[in-house]
């Protein structure tokens, strides 16, 4: 994740309220978060190396799986649950959505928006499947198996009926708000997508 | 046994109710110390041993001339660091290294109790040891610690007395003993008491042991903290010091010869009652049962901060049975850190030299205990 994003997300929480930090990868952000808002944050991560990390900085988190173990946590759990940059590489993203609504009040998702103007060009020119800076995998190893873009995202949430409460782009480290007019310019030149979304 | 003088014993005056209804009271409990107990009294840590184990956990047990149980884990910079923690541990109340068990005098009929000593529990176990909190002056503990046995003991003591400890770390075990585990104690259990010197637990007043029932028992055990992987690889099919098969009943294998060996030296520091009493007590272990089928009731009232530790190739406390009790905790919103460690060596894994496993537990306890300080 980028400090940028970080940022972002630390401005969204809101000071002394729970977290869950759902793919907390080596908790950067839990840190982040625990100094800067501090907050009472749990972390989830699949990696036995990473949770290892996380123990080494004092942080409690727990190795798991979130398609199978946010079961575990009941309603309200949580006033947010943050989930970055992970929602493409699961097998079912709409469980896990609504998982993280359920066990959440609040949950901040980041995506990687393949609607990026890179990404479309590199399809359309070399006809292969893109490879950018933040999506450095071949098509044959990469994590990211349900891949969307910002307006996917968008429609997203209208099918599986939660609403977006904020929505911002990530353009060359600058974050701007998404709106309805401005969606076909923020899909084309966003790098990633930031929601803060609720049931 | 001659084995009192290097054995410190605290004499709990206080009656204690045992869950079979008995009380007792005046009863010796065997315990050791390491490391020093700060002014503020607040690093200490409790360690609770296993089955087999004792109060001996680091450096020489004075009884054995072996380390003790838990020398790689306990001790000068190691994980649960003696030059910053003061480190308690008793023999559990049935055990045979002091503290009282089957193997004590009933003062009444002037004989050994034998299967005359009370059914004890880990409830009855750990409600035995929180006396050594009042000995020492200590109003909360910094951790409790354990693995196997110990990690029950860990589980019950947080539920009985939710403000007594700041961390807890039950390793490898289970809230509620499964068919199989009870199936492997039974087992046990059966080859003690088919030997015909146990008779019926009387066995030493007339000074013949039921070893060769005890032996059994420890062996069948010692395979089930294995894995299958360890085994196949330290012995294979190697051939104990011969070339060929002996077409007998000797020792050809070197597994069998290794078995033999854990059985026979288990027999010369453990009471075969006492191996009864200990494993009677792991079976009736049942954490759910005792709070209505909702393990999450057991540490509702705890602010206590979990951490608990598995072992890949552990099958007779599997991962799954650990995850169970981080699942019970996280329901109710408790301070819970999960990590499955990597490793081939089985159940023993927590009593051996596991890097990713000792690096876990220092890791937690040191920075829990800056934090605990912080907040002082």
């Amino acid at each position: 994740m980028m400090k940028t994003e970080y940022n972002f997300i630390t401005n969204i929480i809101e000071k002394n309220s729970t977290v869950l930090d759902v793919g907390c990868d080596d908790g950067i952000l839990m840190e982040f978060l625990r100094k800067n808002k501090n907050v009472n944050i749990r972390g989830i991560e699949i990696s036995k190396k990473k949770v290892q990390i996380c123990i080494a900085k004092g942080l409690t988190v727990i190795e798991g799986n979130a398609e199978f173990d946010l079961k575990q946590f009941p309603k309200n759990s949580f006033d947010y649950v943050v989930l970055g940059q992970t929602l493409q590489a699961f097998i079912n993203p709409e469980i896990v959505i609504k998982e993280l609504l359920r066990v959440g009040k609040k949950a901040i998702v980041t995506i990687p928006n393949f609607g990026n103007w890179k990404v479309r060009l590199d399809l359309l020119f070399k006809g292969t499947m893109p490879i950018t800076s933040s999506l450095p995998h071949e098509w044959y190893n990469t994590p990211n198996i349900h891949m969307c873009t910002i307006k996917d995202f968008v429609k997203f949430s209208e099918t599986m009926n939660f609403k977006i409460v904020k929505s911002l782009a990530l353009i060359n480290k600058n974050i701007s708000n998404i709106s309805k007019s401005n969606i076909f310019l923020k899909n084309l030149l966003g790098e990633l997508g930031i929601f803060l979304i609720e049931k | 046994m001659n084995i009192r003088e290097n054995i410190k014993t605290l004499i709990i005056e206080k009656p204690l109710k045992l869950d079979c209804g008995r009380t007792i009271s005046k009863f010796p409990l065997a315990y050791e110390t390491y490391g020093k107990l700060n002014e503020n009294k607040d690093n200490a840590i409790l360690v609770f041993h296993a089955l087999t184990g004792d109060q001996f956990v680091t450096g020489v047990n004075p009884i054995t001339k072996k380390d003790g149980w838990w020398s790689y884990a306990v001790g000068p910079k190691k994980s649960i660091d003696t030059d910053k923690y003061f480190v308690i541990c008793s023999n559990v109340i049935g055990g045979c290294m002091g503290s009282f068990g089957p193997s004590h005098e009933n003062p009444e009929t002037k004989k050994i109790y034998g299967t005359d000593f009370p059914v004890i529990t880990i409830n009855d176990m750990v409600n035995a040891q929180v006396n050594l909190l009042d000995f020492f002056n200590i109003k909360k503990l910094f951790s409790v610690v354990g693995g196997s046995m110990g990690g029950m003991q860990v589980l019950q003591f947080v539920s009985n007395f939710p403000d007594k400890a700041k961390t807890a770390v039950p390793i490898a075990c289970t809230s509620s003993h499964s068919a199989q585990n009870i199936a492997f104690n039974e087992l046990g259990r059966q080859a003690i008491t088919a030997d015909h010197n146990w008779m019926d637990g009387k066995y030493n007043s007339k000074r013949t042991l039921p070893d060769k029932g005890l032996a059994v028992a420890r062996m069948a055990a010692h395979i089930t903290y294995l894995s299958k992987k360890s085994l196949q690889e330290k012995f294979g099919r190697n051939l104990q010091e011969r070339d060929d098969l002996k077409f007998g009943f000797d020792a050809d294998f070197q597994i069998e010869s290794y078995l033999r060996y854990q059985g026979s030296v288990f027999v010369d520091r453990f009471d075969a009652n006492s191996y009864l009493y200990i494993t009677r007590a792991m079976d009736y272990f049942d954490l759910v049962k005792q709070f209505d089928g909702n393990l999450s009731n057991a540490f509702k009232k705890t602010k206590t901060k979990f951490f608990i530790m598995s072992f890949t190739s552990d099958w007779l406390y599997p991962t799954q049975e650990n995850k169970d009790i981080v699942i019970a905790l996280n329901a109710i919103g408790a301070n819970v850190g999960f990590v499955e460690i990597d490793s081939d060596k089985g159940h023993d894994s927590f009593l051996l030299e596991v890097p990713d496993f000792l690096n876990a537990l220092k890791n937690f306890l040191d920075k829990s205990y800056i934090e605990s300080n912080d907040e002082n």
